[in-house]
């Protein structure tokens, strides 16, 4: 079965002087994962949670597949939503917890939907066992099972990975991503780990205080951030003085490309990611060693260069000449950068 | 907007339900109130004075005078009883913790009229050795404080990691003794301050065993006032539930304190 | 060897005390139901259980102690569902569960006396529907002093009781169960019956079983109250401490007082049960 066409127009919403979405507009592709990607605070649960029907917008619509359901309580939208956490019913089995949504709906082969669902996440061999016989990451197989077995419209995954150890997080989130192009359902996936969001989404929105900062293919998002926000949410970055020219930004001597044009102040501070800086050795160089930290293929080399402090990505086999107090050379790659304060 | 609707609907059910229970609840206090200041009687003045309540009602001043007594007592032979041998079976003897326990929890099954049937010939001999004061409850009124007692005090040991605190300041050079009294003890003070709170409300609220055993205190001075001044007996009982109230809402902010503290 | 021995020093004093104020009182009552007048061993104090009165008693016990159990069960999760649904650190909820706590306390002398002062013969509310709506509230007997008149007074620590230890539960259950089965179809009445109901039944039959047993051991209410008649256990275990011993019966009030610990024993072994239950999935 392939995917509907989900729309979002102008979502409003407020709780007391809070504007949780301002206006939220949001058009996800049948069969597309779109992945909500922002700070806590920034709507983009509310933006889920009102799809779902488990929240109301104050103005706004709700379209998908082509029909208004703005209206429509949440046991009639068929969407299947998968929780932070702790939400199967600790009641009943992994497999009944999977054909609770089945049964409701009184369809015929309940059972072999479920086995289905349950192979599909590969936790078949646990089938009988109680929520709280099973680990965290279990949990969310069997929940993410119960919620594609209603074959609903609109799979919903409220930051399902983040009470998961960081290893099953990364695991699972692949997982995830290959159900989901199996199915084919078109689905929301909100989570603040910018890692996450990128590994699993077709188009990524950047979302900042109830607004849409950016929505596109994760590659754009990181390598072209639309503003000094989502570069800064989306990857680390160093805030570096530059100075605007005719051609760019001149950032440590370098004149760096600009994501966007910028006129008006002069002095501004760059946005540069550390993979973009290279560290070369040189006795006659401006900068100097201050730590340099293995991290496994890379290494995380801390410069300083008069005032500044530039953090630099470099591989592990160049950090054994960069012992702290190696006097260095600074080089930026000729990479576009965002303007902090300039969007 | 089916959010907002069922929002509303759950806000007029608990006002509803508040309601009509809050009435339930309240009426008795606003009766004890209204009957004893009923007419122009004294009710409340001799309450308050002192000399005179024990000259009209000396049973009555006596019965509260015994009832401050037990308390009194009971709360320091509880914490001498069951402290440092909660404290010592959690560190020394954590194979003994399951037996205490269910010694502690052991009197809710018990019913204290059952208990009043067995403590009979445990007291002749009580009267033998110590005499018939009415003080000489504590003793039973210790076993029947337990469960309560127990449960605050393990609640308060288990907030804090005894063991590792205690193997801390053993490395220092601590004696066992030490070790309780600086290191244990003041880590558990709000715990060990609300079972001698909820000692003190069980006590003065004790009947049964009192009554049974031929005794007095406040609960048994008050039921036998009833029989010649209701009005009074009303008074008292109002007055010693107000008491009850304030101790067991001290005792109740002592607990969220120390809820926020860990 | 030697060191747990000496390490096990330190716990006698309490052993001990429970030994002679718990552990004898229990044997006491266990023993002599077991013992004739004249000591050996009978079972005619068991047998005299079985008398229409002792009966009769043990039968309005438990019906006392079942009525005010389901009726303190049902309003008490009623009140604690309302407490619940208002905001969770607010001002409303701090309050009642306070004082909850204070009234599920207030038992025995001070409670039977609040209750005559409201609807007594000359009670605030009596006098008022007398005076005021013509009703009387007597008119089929003076109830206050008998069965019906317990219920009402024991429902009066039986509903508060039932607010604490039920609101746990209640805190247990997630949003998030009403939200799933929300969104795979569930309406609130599938909700309620299929998720909510289940998990919270094991935690609502326990908390009614211990307001059973609150009920079914309290004396000091009833002694207060009822001044006619022992029509229930606690008080004929009253008469037979008290009263002249009627040869033969000596060892009966402690077959009785028997009786009530086994009762009260299975009710609250069953409790811990289903405690145990509702701790796994409402943790």
């Amino acid at each position: 079965m392939s995917g509907v066409a989900v729309h979002l127009q102008g979502l409003r919403r407020t709780f007391g002087t809070v504007h949780a979405l301002d206006g939220l507009d949001l058009e996800l592709h049948p069969g597309e994962l779109i992945a909500l990607l922002g700070p806590s605070g920034c709507g983009k649960t509310t933006a889920l949670r009102i799809l779902a029907g488990l929240d109301d917008a104050d103005s706004g619509k709700v379209v998908v597949d082509g029909k208004d359901i703005t209206r429509l309580p949440a046991n009639r939208r068929d969407m299947g939503m998968v929780f932070q956490a702790y939400s199967l019913f600790p009641h009943l089995t992994a497999r009944q917890n999977v054909e609770f949504g089945l049964k409701l709906r009184g369809r015929e082969r309940t059972t072999g939907r479920a086995t289905e669902m349950l192979e599909l996440v590969g936790i078949e061999q646990h089938a009988d066992r109680y929520p709280h016989q099973l680990s965290g990451g279990q949990q969310q197989r069997v929940a993410l099972a119960r919620a594609l077995a209603i074959r609903p419209k609109v799979l919903l995954l409220d930051e399902p990975l983040s009470a998961l150890d960081a290893k099953v997080r990364v695991q699972l989130r692949e997982e995830i991503k290959r159900i989901q192009t199996e199915v084919g359902t078109t689905t929301l996936f909100v989570t603040h780990d910018q890692e996450e969001a990128l590994a699993v989404a077709d188009r990524v929105g950047v979302m900042r205080a109830g607004r849409l900062e950016q929505l596109g293919a994760p590659a754009d998002v990181y390598l072209s951030p639309a503003s000094a926000f989502v570069a800064d949410f989306v990857g680390l970055s160093n805030r570096l003085p530059g100075v605007l020219t005719g051609e760019g930004v001149e950032v440590l001597g370098t004149t760096l490309p600009l994501v966007s044009p910028a006129t008006g102040a002069t002095n501004v501070t760059a946005l540069v990611r550390p993979e973009s800086v290279d560290v070369v050795p040189d006795p006659a160089g401006a900068g100097k060693v201050l730590t340099a930290s293995f991290l496994g293929p890379f290494s995380r080399v801390i410069v300083q260069v008069g005032d500044d402090l530039v953090t630099a990505q470099v591989a592990s086999g160049t950090v054994a000449d960069l012992a702290p107090g190696t006097p260095v050379r600074v080089e930026l790659r000729p990479v576009a950068v965002a303007l902090e304060g300039i969007s | 907007m089916a959010r907002l609707t069922f929002r509303r609907r759950q806000s007029v059910f608990r006002w509803v339900v508040l309601g009509l229970l809050g009435v339930f609840f309240v009426l008795p206090l606003v009766a004890m109130v209204e009957f004893t200041t009923r007419g122009d009687q004294k009710t409340w003045s001799t309450l308050v004075d002192w000399p005179q309540l024990s000259e009209t009602y000396p049973d009555l001043a006596d019965g509260i005078v015994m009832s401050l007594g037990q308390a009194a007592l009971t709360a320091v032979l509880m914490l001498v009883l069951l402290v440092p041998t909660a404290i010592w079976v959690r560190l020394r003897l954590p194979g003994l913790r399951r037996l205490v326990e269910f010694l502690c929890l052991l009197p809710l099954t018990i019913p204290a009229i059952v208990l009043v049937v067995g403590l009979a010939p445990v007291y002749a001999w009580v009267n033998y050795l110590i005499g018939g004061s009415s003080l000489t409850l504590t003793f039973a009124y210790t076993i029947l404080v337990l469960p309560y007692a127990y449960r605050s005090i393990d609640a308060g040991l288990s907030a804090i990691d005894v063991r590792t605190l205690a193997e801390a300041a053993r490395s220092l050079g601590a004696s066992w003794f030490t070790v309780i009294t600086r290191v244990v003890l003041p880590n558990i003070r709000s715990a060990v301050l609300s079972a001698a709170f909820l000692t003190v409300a069980l006590v003065l609220g004790e009947f049964t065993i009192a009554s049974l055993l031929n005794r007095t205190n406040l609960q048994v001075a008050i039921n036998l006032l009833g029989k010649s001044s209701a009005t009074m007996s009303v008074a008292v009982s109002l007055a010693a539930l107000l008491l009850a109230f304030v101790l067991l809402l001290l005792l109740s902010l002592v607990g969220d304190r120390r809820k926020k503290a860990s | 060897m030697l060191g747990i021995a000496k390490r096990a020093l330190g716990t006698v004093p309490f052993f001990a005390y429970v030994a002679i104020f718990l552990i004898t009182p229990t044997l006491v009552v266990v023993v002599g139901a077991f013992a004739g007048d004249e000591g050996g061993v009978t079972l005619a104090n068991v047998r005299a259980l079985g008398q229409g009165y002792i009966l009769d008693a043990f039968g309005r016990s438990i019906l006392l102690s079942a009525s005010t159990a389901l009726i303190g069960a049902v309003l008490g999760a009623l009140l604690a569902y309302a407490l619940v649904t208002a905001k969770p650190g607010g001002l409303l909820r701090r309050a009642v569960t306070a004082a909850c706590g204070v009234l599920a306390q207030f038992g025995g002398v001070t409670l039977a006396f609040a209750f005559i002062a409201t609807i007594g013969l000359s009670g605030f509310v009596t006098v008022f529907l007398r005076d005021a709506a013509g009703v009387d509230l007597y008119a089929g007997g003076v109830w206050l002093f008998e069965l019906p008149g317990l219920v009402l007074v024991y429902t009066y620590f039986q509903i508060p009781l039932m607010v604490i230890v039920f609101l746990p539960a209640l805190d247990g259950i997630r949003p998030q169960w009403r939200e799933a089965a929300e969104s795979l179809g569930g309406t609130t009445w599938v909700y309620w019956t299929k998720v909510a109901g289940p998990l919270l039944a094991p935690s609502f039959l326990g908390s009614t079983l211990l307001l059973f047993a609150n009920a079914f051991s309290a004396y000091a209410t009833a002694a207060a109250l009822v001044s006619q008649g022992s029509p229930i256990i606690p008080l004929q275990i009253r008469g037979a401490l008290t009263s002249e011993v009627v040869l033969g019966q000596a060892n009966v009030g402690k077959a009785m007082a028997l009786g009530m610990i086994v009762v009260v024993a299975v009710v609250m072994t069953l409790y811990a049960l289903l405690q145990r239950r509702t701790a796994r999935w409402l943790g």
